[in-house]
This record gives C-alpha cells, sequence and structure tokens, in this order.
C-alpha cells in the first residue's frame, strides 16, 4: 500500500511534467494540469512516506525496468520515509504555491512550459531517489534531480548572471555526481554487485571505507553546500522563481542528506569516529561561515541561500556527533545525534521554504529583492508578515517554534562527550557547541536584520510603498508552513519518538528515554540530565500574555492610545533615509569579524551627481576568490595550451588519426 | 500541588522584587557618588506612574510594537518561574533547562531589538544593531560557561545543578573559577550595565537598551523597564545560585524555607552592592571596545572548559 502510493506520487510527478505539453496552448489548462498533479504527487507521497515511517514498513521490490543484467531495485523504509515525506510536503506547498506565483512569468519572454516540464521531474528524481536501491537506479534519479534542477534554475536565462549560476551549478553538480558514483564504485567493485543488499554485506578494509567515506563525503557535500563546497549555492537559489528556490534549498540539500545517511549508515555500515571528527568540523565551519556571509547580503534570496549553508552544517554537526559516538562505542548517544540531525531536516525544510516562499511574495509584489529598498512591508502586507516572522524565530532557533527544538537536542548531545575517553574529542566537540552557540545568536542578529528592515520601518523605495497583500495562494501556502513551524516546535515529543524508529533501524539501539516521560516532555538521556517541556512553554507563554493584557486592558479607559507623529526632535520630518539600512546594521558584526570576508569599502566625495556622498559596499566570499577563481583560471589556461593541437589544417588531423590508429593497433596486438 | 504553589510564589516574588533590586543598585550608586538619591523603592513608584500614563504611538508603528512589550515581558517572567530562587526541586525548573532559558532571553530580545526598527527612527536601528551585535557575542561565551558547569554536574537542569552543588559544596574546580568569573563579565553585558551600556544616559552616541525602547511610552514602556529590571534580578541569581548555592532550601518545610529566603535577600543586597560599587569605580567603554571584554569572557568561559576536560574528568 505504501509502496503503491510512493508509486502513484512518482507517476502523477512525472505526469504533472509531461501532460501540460499537449495543452501547451493554453496557459491556464497546462498550468491546472501541471500544478493539480503537482498536489496529488505531493499529497500521495506524504501518505506513502508517512506509513512507511509510522508503521516501520519495510519492504523491497524489483522492476524489469533499466540495464538486462541488471534489473531496478527499490526500496522503501523509514528513512527513505521521512525524507520522502519531506521531499513531497514541499511539493505539495509548491503546488499551491505555483499557480498564482506564475502568473508573473505569463507575460513574461519565457513560456511557462519549460517550468512546468522541469519542476515535475525535479520532483520525481527526488522522489525516486528515496526509492532507489542499487547503485544504477540511484545516479539516474539524482542525475535526473540535479539536471531537471539546472533547467530550473536557468529558467530565465536572458540574465546573464542566471546563466553563469546555472553553469556553475551544473558542474558543480556533474564533479559531485562523479565523486558519488567513485564512492559506489568502491563498495561495487568489492561486492561485485549494483545493489545495496550485497553492497551492505561487504567487509572493507579501513583504508578502503575511508576512502568511501571520504569520497560520498565530498559527492554529497558538493550537493548538500558544505564550505568549502557552498559556491554554487549562494549563486543558484537566488536566480530559480522561488518555489523552485524553496524546493531547492528546503528539500534538494535534504536528499544529499539522506545520500549520505543512507551511504555512511546503511551501506558501509562500520562507522570510525575518525570520521565523525570530520564531519563534525566540517559541519562547524559550514555552520558559523554560512551564517556570517548571510549576514552580510542585502540581496534577501541570497541571504536565505548562505542561511542553507548555516543550516546544513547544523545538520551535519549532528550527524558528525552521532558518527563520533557510534564509532566510540556508546550507540545510544549516537542515536540522539542522529535524531537532532533528522530532525533539524524536517525543520530546515519547513522554515527555509517558508522563508523563500515569502521572499517571493515580496519579489512578486514589490519587484525588489534588495534589502536596501524594502521597508514597512508589515502594514502592506500583514499575513505574509506574519508568516515571515514565524519563520524568522524559527530559523533563529528560539523557543517555542521548531528549529529550537532540533539545536537543543544537538546541545544536549554535545553535552554528553565527557562520557568519552580521548579528553581531546572532548574538547573538540565542546567547542563546536561554542561555535553552534555563536551561529544561533549570529543567526537571529541576521533575521533581526532581515525582519526589521523588510518589514518594520518606513518604505524605502517607491515600489515597497505600493506593494499589495500578495493572492490567496500564496498566503494559504504559507500559512500551512508556519502552522507546522509551530506544531513541530511546541509538539516535538511525538517526531522524535517517530524519527527514534529510524535511529533503530540504522544503529544498533535507539533513544527510548527521551521520549518516555510523556507528551509534555522532552528528556535526552534523562529526566535529571535534562528536559524540555515545549506545550508547557508555549502554554506559559500565552497565559502570562493573556494575564498581563487582561490586567492593563481596563485602564484603558483612563490611559488611551494616542497616535502621533514620531518626535523628531525638533528637526523637522523623519524620512526613510534617516532610518538604519541592512549595511548599517551589520556594520558593528563586519567591523568585529572583519578578516572573514573580503570586504572593499568605497566612499566618494559629494559632487554634481551624489550630492550626497556615494558609498559602495562590496563584501565577497573568500572561498571563491582564493580556491574557485584560480582553479577555473588554470582550467582555462590548461585548455588553450591543449588548444595548441588544433592547427585549423586537415593535413595535421589526419596525422592525428594516423598515429592514433597506429597506437591503437599497438594496443590490441599486445 | 505544593511545589507548583510554591513555584507560583516564587514567579511573583521574582516579579515583585525585581524593581527593589533595581532600586537598591541606584540607591547606592547614589551614596557613592555622594548623591541625595532616590529611595530604593522608587522604581515602584515609576512603573506605577508608568502604567497610569497615557500612551502615545508614532503614526509609523505596526502592530510589532505593540505586542513586542507584551512578549518581552511574558517571556522574561517565565525565565523568573524556572530559575531556582530560595528553594531547588520546584516542578517548574523541568520546563526549560538552562538553555531553554539562554533561548527565552533570545526571544525576548529578537522582539525588543524588532520594536526598536519598527517606528523608523534612527535610534531605534541603532540600539538595535548594538543590542544584536553584543548578545552576539555574550550568548556563546554564557552558553560556554553554562557547558562548563553542566558537565562537572552531569546536567541542564538549574535544580539539578543547584542541588549537585549543595551537595558537592567545598570543592572549588579551577573551571568553576574560570566559569564564574565569565559569567559574571556576560551578566553584566547581557543585562545592559556599565562598562558596555549605561542604563542611566539618553546619550545617543552610547545608549543600547535606551535607544530601543526611546519610542514607548505609557503601559508599553512600564512593560519594558520591569522586563529589564527582572532580567537584572534574573542574572543575578542564576550567578549566586549556581556559584554560592549555600543556604538555598532543598525542601519545602518551613524552616528552610525560610533560611533559603533570608539567605538570597542577604546574597541579593551584596551582590547589588557591588554592582554599584564597579559601576561607580569604572567608565563606560566604547563600543568598539566591547568585543574586547566579551571575547574575554568567551576565553575565561573557554579556559574552564578546556580545564574541566583536561584536569578534572575522572
Amino acid at each position: 500500500m505504501a509502496l503503491n502510493l510512493v508509486y502513484l506520487a512518482i507517476i502523477t510527478a512525472l505526469g504533472s511534467a509531461l501532460l501540460p505539453i499537449l495543452f501547451y496552448r493554453s496557459i491556464s489548462a497546462s498550468k491546472f494540469v501541471a500544478f493539480n498533479l503537482l498536489g496529488i504527487s505531493g499529497l500521495s507521497g506524504i501518505l506513502g512516506g508517512g506509513m512507511a515511517l509510522l508503521r516501520h514498513i519495510d519492504i523491497s521490490q524489483e522492476l524489469p525496468i533499466g540495464l538486462p543484467w541488471l534489473p531496478c531495485h527499490l526500496h522503501l523504509d523509514p528513512l527513505s520515509g521521512f525524507f520522502l515525506v519531506l521531499v513531497s510536503l514541499v511539493s505539495l506547498i509548491a503546488a499551491i504555491y505555483g499557480p498564482a506565483y506564475v502568473e508573473e512569468y505569463q507575460q513574461g519572454p519565457q513560456p511557462l512550459l519549460p517550468l512546468t516540464l522541469f519542476t515535475g521531474l525535479f520532483v520525481a528524481g527526488m522522489q525516486m531517489v528515496m526509492l532507489a536501491s542499487d547503485a544504477f537506479s540511484f545516479m539516474i534519479a539524482w542525475e535526473l534531480m540535479s539536471v531537471s534542477s539546472y533547467f530550473l534554475v536557468a529558467y530565465q536565462h536572458q540574465n546573464e548572471t542566471n546563466r553563469s549560476a546555472a553553469f556553475i551549478y551544473l558542474l558543480m553538480a556533474q564533479v559531485g555526481g562523479l565523486f558519488i558514483l567513485a564512492a559506489y564504485g568502491v563498495l561495487a567493485g568489492f561486492s561485485g554487485a549494483f545493489d545495496f543488499t550485497s553492497m551492505q554485506l561487504v567487509e572493507l578494509s579501513p583504508a578502503w571505507s575511508s576512502l568511501a567515506f571520504t569520497l560520498a563525503l565530498i559527492g554529497f557535500g558538493m550537493k548538500a553546500g558544505i564550505v568549502p563546497l557552498h559556491v554554487w549555492l549562494p549563486q543558484a537559489h537566488p536566480v530559480a522563481p522561488s518555489h523552485i528556490s524553496a524546493l531547492m534549498s528546503g528539500v534538494m540539500l535534504k536528499v544529499a542528506i539522506y545520500g549520505f545517511i543512507r551511504f555512511v549508515y546503511d551501506l558501509l555500515g562500520h562507522v570510525y569516529w575518525q570520521w565523525g571528527v570530520v564531519v563534525l568540523i566540517i559541519g562547524s565551519l559550514s555552520a558559523i561561515l554560512g551564517v556570517l556571509y548571510a549576514l552580510m547580503q542585502h540581496d534577501l534570496k541570497r541571504l536565505l541561500a548562505y542561511h542553507s549553508v548555516e543550516n546544513i552544517g547544523i545538520i551535519y554537526m549532528g550527524l558528525g556527533l552521532s558518527m563520533i559516538f557510534y564509532g566510540s562505542g556508546y550507540p545510544q548517544l549516537a542515536a540522539l545525534g542522529l535524531i537532532a540531525a533528522l530532525y533539524h531536516c524536517l525543520n530546515h525544510a519547513l522554515f527555509k521554504s517558508l522563508l523563500f516562499l515569502g521572499a517571493g511574495a515580496i519579489l512578486q509584489q514589490s519587484h525588489e529583492h534588495d534589502l536596501e529598498k524594502m521597508g514597512g512591508l508589515i502594514k502592506k502586507m500583514p499575513v505574509t508578515a506574519v508568516c515571515f516572522l514565524v519563520g524568522c524565530i524559527s530559523i533563529s532557533a528560539l523557543p517555542p517554534f521548531n528549529g529550537f527544538v532540533s539545536e537543543w537536542l544537538t546541545f544536549q548531545t554535545a553535552l554528553q562527550g565527557t562520557v568519552l575517553s580521548n579528553h581531546i574529542l572532548t574538547a573538540v566537540i565542546s567547542i563546536s557547541a561554542a561555535v553552534l552557540a555563536l551561529t544561533g545568536a549570529l543567526a537571529a542578529a541576521c533575521f533581526v536584520k532581515v525582519y526589521g528592515i523588510c518589514f518594520l520601518g518606513l518604505p524605502r523605495s517607491q515600489k515597497a510603498a505600493q506593494a499589495t497583500e500578495a493572492a490567496y495562494g500564496l498566503q494559504l501556502s504559507q500559512i500551512l508552513l508556519a502552522i507546522l513551524c509551530l506544531a513541530f516546535g511546541v509538539f516535538p515529543t511525538w517526531t522524535v519518538s517517530q524519527l527514534d524508529t529510524i535511529a533503530q533501524l540504522l544503529l544498533p539501539a535507539g533513544m527510548p528515554v527521551a521520549t518516555s516521560h510523556g507528551w509534555l516532555w522532552l528528556t535526552p538521556v534523562s529526566m535529571d540530565v535534562a528536559s524540555y517541556g515545549a506545550p508547557l512553554v508555549f502554554f506559559a507563554i500565552g497565559c502570562a500574555w493573556l494575564l498581563i493584557w487582561l490586567w492593563l486592558h481596563p485602564r484603558r479607559k483612563n490611559t488611551t492610545i494616542r497616535i502621533a507623529p514620531t518626535w523628531d526632535c525638533g528637526f523637522g520630518s523623519l524620512n526613510a533615509r534617516m532610518q538604519y539600512t541592512a549595511s548599517s546594521f551589520t556594520m558593528p558584526i563586519r567591523r568585529i569579524f572583519r578578516p572573514v570576508w573580503s570586504v572593499s569599502e568605497n566612499y566618494k566625495k559629494p559632487d554634481q551627481e551624489n550630492p550626497g556622498g556615494k558609498y559602495q559596499l562590496t563584501v565577497d566570499d573568500w572561498v571563491w576568490l582564493k580556491i574557485y577563481q584560480p582553479i577555473g583560471r588554470l582550467l582555462l589556461a590548461t585548455a588553450r595550451r591543449a588548444a595548441l593541437i588544433q592547427g585549423g589544417n586537415i593535413r595535421v588531423y589526419l596525422v592525428y588519426s594516423f598515429f592514433t590508429l597506429l597506437f591503437l593497433l599497438w594496443v590490441v596486438s599486445l | 500541588m505544593n511545589g507548583w504553589i510554591l513555584a507560583l510564589a516564587q514567579t511573583i516574588l521574582f516579579l515583585f522584587c525585581a524593581p527593589l533590586l533595581t532600586g537598591w543598585v541606584k540607591w547606592v550608586k547614589c551614596k557613592l557618588q555622594s548623591r541625595r538619591g532616590a529611595p530604593p523603592w522608587q522604581p515602584y513608584r515609576d512603573l506605577l506612574k508608568l502604567f497610569r500614563k497615557e500612551v502615545v504611538l508614532s503614526e509609523s508603528a505596526s502592530p510589532i510594537f505593540r505586542v513586542a512589550p507584551y512578549i518581552v515581558f511574558s517571556v522574561t517572567a517565565l525565565a523568573g518561574a524556572v530559575v531556582p530562587m530560595f528553594a531547588v526541586g520546584l516542578p517548574s525548573a523541568a520546563i526549560a533547562d538552562v538553555i531553554v532559558l539562554v533561548g527565552f532571553f533570545a526571544l525576548g530580545r529578537f522582539f525588543l531589538a524588532l520594536a526598536g526598527m519598527d517606528v523608523g527612527t534612527a535610534f531605534g536601528g541603532m540600539g538595535s544593531s548594538r543590542e544584536m551585535t553584543i548578545s552576539s557575542l555574550a550568548e556563546p561565551a554564557m552558553l560556554m560557561g553554562i557547558f562548563t558547569i553542566a558537565m562537572t554536574v552531569h546536567s541542564t537542569n538549574l535544580a539539578s545543578m543547584t542541588r549537585y552543588l549543595l551537595e558537592h559544596p567545598i570543592q572549588l574546580y579551577p573551571s568553576f573559577v574560570f566559569a564564574a568569573m565569565g559569567m559574571l563579565l556576560v551578566a553584566v553585558a547581557e543585562t545592559g550595565r556599565i562598562p558596555i551600556d549605561n542604563p542611566a544616559t539618553h546619550l545617543e552616541l552610547t545608549m543600547v537598551h535606551e535607544a530601543m525602547i526611546l519610542e514607548y511610552t505609557g503601559r508599553h514602556l512600564a512593560l519594558m523597564e520591569w522586563g529589564a529590571m527582572l532580567k537584572l534580578m534574573i542574572y543575578s541569581i542564576l550567578l549566586v545560585n549556581l556559584f554560592l548555592p549555600w543556604g538555598i532550601a532543598d525542601n519545602f518545610s518551613t524552616l528552610p524555607l525560610l533560611i533559603g529566603f533570608g539567605s538570597i535577600v542577604i546574597k541579593l543586597f551584596l551582590l547589588g552592592t557591588a554592582l554599584a560599587v564597579m559601576e561607580t569605580g569604572i567608565a563606560k567603554m566604547r563600543f568598539f571596545r566591547a568585543p574586547q571584554y566579551l571575547g574575554l569572557a568567551f576565553i575565561l568561559c573557554l579556559l574552564g572548559m578546556l580545564s574541566h576536560v583536561i584536569l578534572e574528568i575522572n
């Protein structure tokens, strides 16, 4: 039943890609077919994946398609079910959001068809990755996901930035794909078969298994966007249409996490703690650098993309802790770390999609993606504003919303580091916990900036002042996500107990203690060690609020509210240019962490053109400047050298062919 | 049931004693600076006055501006409910451990900073920017200090932490000394005292907290001010009960409760006096010196952590 539902999800996703081609003449018909089928696909994916997760279903099937000697192995278990729910949930939300959002493109230069075609293929590809149970079908599904998302990034290809972003994305996705292929190659070489079941059984020597791990770390890490493999992410995510950004940032990165978990925990099986240290350090670096780079962005979607790097870092930190404990022989604590990572996957999928959809609504209504030109939107777009606020609170890891729960679990896992006998390891874990604390605090600063600049204050441009509330579809999808953000924050116990089944599947032990004190309490390790009563927190904040309000309310009769102009110190009226800007808000942080970015500031004295002077600030990514650009230059230079053999003279080419033929004959004769 | 009543009583005590602590610090400061000074209960009069006053809202204020005082105050009050004041083992302490407590403060600060940016004046934005910068440096230091203690006592529940320290009294761990020094610095920064912020000034170049609440009037201002007083109280009690827990009641019978109450009052008055002496003795720092100050706090807490890992485990 569960598997059939997932088949239905994949087929309808493919249908939503292909059927609109039949109706290419009518925009409304193709939109109707595409988004409704995508919605059905999302629903059935949620049901199928949810059944697999909740009922602990574990089924395999072989379909006689694919290579003649390699049928397509499919497998559905709680782990893939969980990630299927994530993918399908955000697809469903995107299907609600899409119809109203793409109206913008109907008047644009592109036809709508490529968008719906590749969205369907993209979603189908992600769902197929979850089912794939042999290296061959995994790679096919993976590449379907990568390539179709390339076309989505390149959708508005009239802009130069979109083309270059899409190219870099494709390049890095393919390089990453090669690494994954090589990682499977190591396993397939020893097991002699491509299906996951025989790969699981293989016993690798530490060296080979570490090689496979490294290849998988780089390959999946490239898709997930860990530092320093993240550079495609802040370029590609902002230029895609917003519901696609939500899908890419919210769930495509999670597909990479899924691949990594499947490869390391399930296929390799034996986890060494040293791997965990590597993953933990990479995760900490990604988290802190991601948030620091995000702070300096003033393009809203680019900022959100850098926050994806940060959150992927937090997920990797949870995984790293889990691997350290697993490798050191503490499977229960390993389960706790894994649960924290998986919970953060869920949370990030929810709040990052919510924020991207909000950013899309703003973009559609005000045609601005520059924070410096927004302001005061809370009055123009109240529903979007409230939902966006929920997203901001969640991503800043503030109680009682969902982001807090997973970070809290990660902290609790890190605090158990004292059980390890290797004290240097304990110190590394503690420092990574401090990094996580710094990350959370900086993320809060960043989202105060985003929300304060974007929604509060006075409008900084004409377009922002004229914005109106987004269409109902856009509002509904955001409201749904906001409610989910709150629900998963207030009722974490149930979620953790469900995630525990995944931990039990992959590890020798689960963490049943965490949820053993009833639905009110979340108690990793034990009640004495740490407890968090999220429903009580929510209830108590609500009660306190109600009490204060009830106490103060009758006084309104005596103490009225008077609306008056803002106090301007007697100097004449305030205007929008007197407010703090996004750049000035983060100036103290820019000054404190100065070496982290490549900052160039440029100030021009007042002249005819700019009577107030002109200040220009450029913040660049060191990784891009110091690693990728040199590699790019080296590649170009090599290509230019290699091009010397292209003389353009046919006789030279004939000589090449002749010598190649001779060489091949020699090889054959050996 | 007894426990819940005590917890409620403790929260109410927290709420209604907080202005007294602030007033006491102000009064001692005045005496030290040879000024006459308002009596220690002056903050109560101020709050009452503010609650009775008319609210003036800016034309450009959004609902966030009106919601923020309630959120800031209720979250801070909730934080007061989970910190053990004169007795350990209160049932309310299990709702949130110390990491959640830091989260509560962060939530309050989030809305405070948003409120600062809401009206769209330069002051508010400046205050929010500074507050978020300071807190983003102070919060990791605070958590680091907490982790140091948590690793020793194997718990992040405040009640369990205090109880463990009560039961193992005379163990002066080197890590505790470092953590205590670091957290003292953090507490000074987080509660907006000299040398990071000056609660007594409205000078545009120096103010942080006051800049964010500059546009507030009437009951909204009262809630914001009261919240700030409450925060000072919570941080003081947190420091005292974590590092000098002696006297706190570990059961709910009358005598230990009275002793617990008496001892916390004495400790708070002493701490308040010390704060006043310190605020009189040193000058406010330039804002860009604050990172060094908080960096020191972070390094101290980190040293505490490392000395725990290296010296004390096993």
